[in-house]
């Protein structure tokens, strides 16, 4: 691990910076910036959105579980349970599809011009990060540690003696999904 | 000379393959992985830059909520990360001669018509919905669907399915059946 590196706050905030240019750079090239293009994915009709999302998966994790295997790099897992993660993903797939913008790609529709992004992408996920906030320690006692699951992987539920086991087949099974997508031309 | 003039004609192009693209989003999270051992995820500056403006407006008794008392209201990596993705966004649009002001985009247009305040208040509402549930689920499309996938948690794939379930049940209410 390059722990020195780690531990240089302003080179760190520059190469934040440098990985969200090229991020920024590659949602915008990639058109999924655009309202048309997000909408016409949850419509079914272009698979822009899904194909660079899986190609994005395949290729990471690829990268990410060969990188652990030497420990030059530790997994950042989420936890989750039903609680969390099911109802505050459905809240955001509900307006995902009526501001039509996730928001990453809400600053990236800014980058080029996108008014409604502005006004009511980012100032209304901020709103909504903030009503969060507030509710917070309500949901916290209540509804958020219902079901927790914890920051289990897939390869900790099939238990497989080599993790590859697991990784090359999703990788496998990924890749032949998207070759089938070519080949009946979504 | 070559060389040059096919990365001229790449950067001034509107658009590039999405698997090319897929492969250079993956390759960023290498990066982000190993140079700042810090995973890829947008929705957390949201919430900062919000505690940070409740701060600007109602003072330091903000940071006291038991939510920014986790999530500290301050200017980090991820902050960075999305400020580099406005500037990379604008950058790659700018090349390609497509900054285009405009409010209301065209799908939404031939649909619900050309009101600006119909779609911003939609958007607002939208957006509202985005930040409380990216907060509530613990990421939002690049921390769950993609750095999240990536490394085969199960609650990302969990959150992502109902990312999508919810998100194409209400385009198709919205587009197909209204």
């Amino acid at each position: 691990m390059l722990k020195t590196l780690h531990n240089q706050t302003r080179i760190q905030y520059f190469i934040g910076l440098a990985i969200g240019f090229l991020f920024g750079f590659l949602l915008q090239k990639g058109g999924v910036c655009y309202y048309d293009i997000i909408m016409q994915q949850l419509l079914l009709q272009d698979f822009t959105v899904v194909k660079i999302i899986l190609t994005a998966i395949v290729t990471g994790m690829v990268g990410i579980y060969a990188m652990r295997d030497p420990g030059w790099i530790n997994l950042h897992k989420k936890s989750g349970s039903l609680g969390a993660t099911i109802p505050g993903p459905l809240i955001f797939g509900v307006g995902f599809a009526i501001l039509g913008y996730c928001p990453g790609t809400s600053m990236g529709a800014a980058g080029h011009g996108a008014l409604d992004a502005i006004i009511g992408g980012i100032i209304g996920i901020m709103a909504g990060a903030g009503l969060y906030a507030a509710v917070y320690p309500q949901l916290k006692k209540t509804i958020l540690p219902f079901g927790s699951f914890g920051d289990k992987t897939l390869i900790d539920l099939f238990q497989p003696r080599n993790p590859w086991f697991v990784i090359i087949p999703v990788a496998v099974f990924i890749t032949g999904f998207l070759a089938v997508m070519e080949i009946v031309g979504l | 000379m070559d060389i040059l003039q096919t990365l001229s004609n790449y950067l001034s192009a509107s658009i590039w393959p999405p698997y090319m693209v897929g492969v250079g989003i993956g390759i960023l999270c290498w990066l982000a992985f190993l140079l700042s051992n810090h995973p890829i995820g947008v929705s957390t500056a949201f919430a900062k830059s919000a505690g940070m403006i409740e701060t600007a407006i109602r003072g330091p008794e903000v940071r006291k909520k038991p939510y920014y008392q986790e999530n500290r209201p301050t200017i980090d990596w991820e902050w960075m990360l999305v400020a580099g993705l406005f500037l990379g966004a604008f950058t790659a649009a700018w090349l390609s001669g497509d900054i285009n002001w405009k409010w209301v985009p065209p799908m939404w247009e031939d649909t619900f018509g050309p009101s600006i305040l119909l779609r911003l208040s939609a958007a607002l509402f939208g957006g509202i919905c985005v930040g409380f549930g990216a907060r509530w689920g613990s990421g939002c499309t690049s921390g769950h669907g993609i750095s999240g996938t990536l490394q085969l948690v199960l609650s990302s794939w969990i959150a992502v399915f109902c990312f999508f379930f919810a998100g194409v049940a209400v385009a198709f209410l919205m587009y197909r059946i209204i």
